[in-house]
């Protein structure tokens, strides 16, 4: 049977096509203005990338902030209920999700069958989403895709006051002004972020083993202040983070259509 | 290259009172408001408002006041030897290398609306560059109680002037800007200043206009400061302090929310904390702590 997930992020809109459990093929593009649309570019995508139709595709279930907004999929599932089936079908022994994506930051707490106990979400404060290092990126006039090696040669960091991601920014460049490496500053940049993430996941209780999804999980000076912050290695699923909720919700979708 | 227009960026400008001769003056006292975006120097001779300066504060706070102060007392023939006592206060206070003494803000503008506004004033709302605080205070200016809200942009003028720069209208002319709307939008529903950007991008291109999303904006930072406002509880008489309190865009809005119109000044409204500091040296100084 052939089903597919449409996650509509916030910032970016991921297709992904199951076929009895094997991913076929995955597909991404920037959300946009219109999410409608950027949720029929992708699937459109995925589908050409695997070489069917629409009309093989058994079952479409939609996830994601923009959830609602594609009309032409016959079911919905929250984005925590994506995350954790998708991370439980990965990996069986993880009992903690983090995901963290653009505009959100979000950590749950599952049983060994992904059923979602408990969750704590961050969607109203840039402070603890991707959004953060995108801002500070800018400040220190690095790419976004630099932050994370950069922040993997930093020699120490230097303490952050400020939270809000618009006083951080003058705060980066008054750091900048003070001649702080710049490696320095993207390692204090994800260390503050990620005690902000942390503080979330103690709230749901640290359950492992843990695995972190999301566009900020390809971020790897993020991952590693997560890590030192929270004292534990991460399950990563490295090649795609940003598809897992995707991923749950074509796996979603394969138990609604079998049971049809 | 071409020139960047920088929206933000608010008129810098320094006053003097003709009607007032220094030399007359028995005591001279200064009082300066290091901000974390703006700074201020006011001059008072006898406890009436003199000279003052108003401008950006730079990235060292030493030469913010040293500017600020200088500025103020420019044509004026004062020195700083002629300054009785001088107390800092803001952000930057302990970085006013000359200031016998350093002041919270805190008590500084509740002192400082006490003579803007008078002493029927009982609940101060000031609206700075990166915090916003209320403040209850009684007849005399003194503190009751406050809360502030230091740790997010919104509600702030730095959030205010990501906004003038995203839309490309003038800080100045915000307010007015967001007046010019047949109907009123429902406030930008995020909180975050950084998603309230992506929001009111989202807003343009479904064909809002520039006036319809800064009253969107408007409304919602009224919105958040009510709440500020509403935790700590309303006394008039009520009065706005800060940059924001010249925003008649936020102003307005606010007076509606709360049901309560806020006191009027003639003074520039960013002054009141260096008001109330150049009053508590004046008070010092007649208690011989000079």
């Amino acid at each position: 049977m052939i089903t597919a997930g449409i996650d509509v992020g916030n910032k970016i809109t991921k297709a992904l096509i199951l076929k009895d459990g094997e991913i076929l093929s995955r597909a991404q593009t920037p959300s946009g203005f219109v999410q409608k649309k950027a949720a029929r570019d992708a699937f459109a995508e995925a589908l050409k990338l695997a070489g069917l139709r629409e009309a093989d595709v058994a079952y479409t279930m939609a996830t994601g902030a923009g959830r609602n907004e594609v009309t032409f999929a016959q079911g919905r599932i929250t984005e925590v209920g994506a995350a954790a089936r998708g991370a439980i079908k990965l990996y069986p022994e993880a009992r903690t999700v983090i995901d963290v994506g653009a505009e959100e930051g979000r950590a749950l707490k599952m049983d060994e069958a992904g059923k979602v106990i408990d969750f704590a979400i961050n969607e109203k404060c840039a402070a603890g989403a991707g959004s953060f290092v995108e801002s500070m990126s800018r400040a220190l006039e690095v790419s976004l895709e630099e932050m994370g090696p950069l922040s993997l040669k930093a020699e120490k960091a230097v303490p952050m006051n400020a939270q809000c991601a618009v006083f951080a920014e003058s705060e980066v460049v008054s750091l900048i002004h003070a001649r702080i490496p710049k490696a320095d500053i993207a390692k204090s940049i994800h260390k503050a972020m990620a005690s902000r993430i942390s503080s979330m996941v103690r709230r749901v209780g640290l359950q492992k083993e843990m695995v972190m999804l999301g566009g900020v999980a390809r971020n790897e000076g993020f991952v590693q202040a997560l890590e030192e912050d929270l004292e534990l290695k991460l399950l990563i699923p490295a090649d795609y983070p940003e598809y897992i909720s995707a991923l749950g919700a074509a796996l979603a979708a394969a138990e609604k259509a079998g049971v049809k | 290259m071409a020139e960047v227009k920088e929206y933000w960026r608010w008129k810098e400008y320094n006053w003097k009172n003709p009607d007032i001769n220094w030399q007359d003056a028995a005591v001279i006292t200064a009082g300066i408001d290091v901000g974390s975006v703006s700074s201020q120097a006011v001059i008072m001779c006898d406890g009436e408002l003199y000279a003052f300066s108003n401008m950006r504060t730079g990235s060292d706070s030493p030469n913010s006041a040293l500017n600020a102060i200088n500025w103020a007392m420019a044509d004026t023939g004062l020195t700083q030897k002629n300054i009785h006592f001088t107390v800092g206060t803001g952000y930057g206070r302990v970085n006013v290398p000359f200031a016998d003494r350093a002041i919270t803000e805190i008590a500084c503008h509740a002192r400082g609306a006490n003579y803007m506004y008078g002493p029927t004033v009982r609940t101060i709302l000031d609206m700075g560059g990166q915090d916003c605080k209320a403040i209850h205070c009684n007849e005399k200016g003194k503190v009751i109680s406050f809360i502030m809200n230091d740790k997010c942009a919104a509600g702030t003028g730095r959030g205010m002037e990501v906004f003038a720069n995203l839309l490309g209208v003038s800080i100045e002319e915000v307010g007015e800007r967001s007046l010019q709307v047949d109907e009123e939008p429902g406030p930008v529903s995020s909180t975050c200043v950084v998603f309230a950007k992506t929001e009111a991008t989202g807003l343009l291109r479904s064909g809002w206009s520039t006036e319809k999303v800064l009253a969107a904006y408007c409304s919602a930072m009224a919105h958040r400061v009510v709440s500020l406002l509403e935790r700590i509880g309303m006394e008039e008489d009520f009065a706005i302090t800060g940059g924001i309190a010249k925003n008649v865009g936020v102003v307005s809005r606010l007076e509606k929310e709360l049901g309560v119109k806020a006191l009027k000044t003639r003074h520039d409204t960013q002054i009141a904390g260096a008001i109330g500091g150049a009053l508590f040296a004046k008070a010092l100084v007649e208690k011989g702590k000079k």
